[in-house]
């Protein structure tokens, strides 16, 4: 029991990572990680939403007909979601606008309706808490890592706190704004599914096709 | 009319909202492995954009904005908060009627694209389009033009990436970059591609 727990809760850090592993989740992995801070606050919305969900979908699970439960778990969603951007809004209006449009499309975050249907929909509702709260925490994970990346080499500062001296006020660090530039994001993400298949090779994928070697070819 | 057309030419390149705006990524990075499929699903992302985004205009503007129930005598109603829940329903909804409209009329056209539609409620680029419009405060006509931009950008990213895979399929890759890997940094040198064309002023 407390094994399935804390299986649960760990195994989405690395193992079976909603983005690095299952490609869920990716549009505001990418969107909002040029800075820590919009990235803790995004990982924190999610994390809430993804554990309300799998709590409320575990609960009505054995009473939900098959033909309309992606309706009804995407209503869930979207009441959770909307409960969270009105909690932005109000007690932190500066995030929420710098955030603007990614809160909202929590609703479709394939890592909230994905665990919904393969987990919250076939468990206990404890169970699937802890689901919603590890897989949250592998997707913030991801996130707050990439975020550092950027910010730290795009601006030299994290959390708006100056960590490596910019060369414009007699430091000696070039801050690289390609960094806070979308394309970068998809570059480290690429460099850090790289990294996280070297380490694990369980992951990797198989290629569709080998190219055979110019030796191979005399062999034959 | 010059206004429209910015807007249009704006939400293709400029703004594409898969290459700037990362929205629609699972579905743009699962389903482009074949141009034939990406072809499929690209259409149907135009399609469900060009209706989705103007009937939402519509709601936001009769319904939900403050004030838009003066028509019923409501106009101290502020029913803003009801949008998400509101587009996501419509979305699903345009999505499920679509899809029967094809099926009864349109057989071959359903075949050829029917198992991408029920994926399209999921997809962020067909929410994402709806939410920028409302915070952007666009007009009936607007909208339609940015629905239409955004639906044609989307699957020219789309059509592109997926071209671009079949063409690496020969290529020696490392181990650990196959596939999903290799598939973002093919992705960010195309983001980098489109992100030259921010300067172009309308």
């Amino acid at each position: 029991m407390i094994a399935q727990a804390r299986d649960a809760l760990l195994n989405p850090l690395l193992d079976e990572n909603p983005v690095t592993r299952h490609v869920l989740g990716i549009c505001s992995a990418l969107a909002i990680t040029n800075s820590v801070y919009s990235a803790l606050v995004m990982s924190l919305a999610l994390t809430t939403v993804l554990a309300f969900s799998n709590v409320a979908i575990s609960l009505i699970r054995n009473h939900l007909p098959n033909s309309v439960r992606i309706i009804v778990q995407m209503t869930v969603i979207a009441s959770a979601v909307i409960v969270v951007d009105e909690f932005l809004k109000a007690f932190a209006p500066d995030t929420a606008r710098t955030l603007s449009v990614f809160v909202g499309l929590i609703i479709t975050n394939c890592i909230v309706l994905g665990r919904a249907e393969a987990f919250a929909a076939h468990n206990k509702v404890g169970i699937s808490f802890l689901d919603g709260i590890g897989n949250g925490m592998g997707y913030s994970l991801l996130l707050v890592t990439v975020a550092v990346i950027r910010e730290l080499f795009g601006t030299g500062s994290l959390m708006g706190v100056e960590i490596l001296p910019l060369a414009n006020d007699g430091g000696w660090f070039e801050p690289n704004a390609l960094l806070l530039l979308p394309p970068s994001a998809f570059f480290i993400i690429g460099f850090l599914i790289w990294g996280v298949r070297s380490w694990k090779k369980a992951q990797v994928e198989q290629a569709d096709f080998r190219p055979i070697s110019v030796a191979e070819m005399e062999k034959r | 009319m010059d206004q429209l057309i910015g807007i249009f030419v704006r939400a293709i390149f400029v703004e594409n909202l898969a290459l700037a705006f990362f929205l629609g990524m699972c579905t743009f990075l699962a389903i482009s492995k074949q141009i034939k499929t990406a072809i499929g699903l690209g259409v149907a992302v135009i399609v469900v954009e060009t209706i989705t985004v103007p009937v939402n205009n519509l709601i936001y503007n009769y319904l939900l904005r403050p004030g838009a129930l003066d028509w019923a005598g409501l106009g101290h109603l502020d029913l803003s908060y009801l949008g998400l829940i509101s587009y996501i329903g419509v979305i699903a909804a345009m999505v499920q009627i679509l899809e029967m409209v094809l099926k009864r009329f349109f057989p071959v056209l359903h075949n050829s694209m029917g198992i991408f539609l029920p994926l399209l409620t999921v997809n962020c680029a067909i929410l994402g389009a709806s939410l920028f419009m409302v915070q952007r405060d666009y007009s009936f006509s607007e909208s339609a033009a940015y629905g239409l931009g955004t639906g044609v950008g989307w699957a020219l990213a789309l059509v592109t990436l997926a071209g671009l895979r079949e063409k690496m399929k020969y290529s020696e890759v490392p181990d650990g970059l196959q596939g999903l890997g290799i598939t973002f940094i093919t992705a960010g040198l195309m983001s980098l591609a489109f992100i030259t064309m921010a300067d172009i002023k309308l």
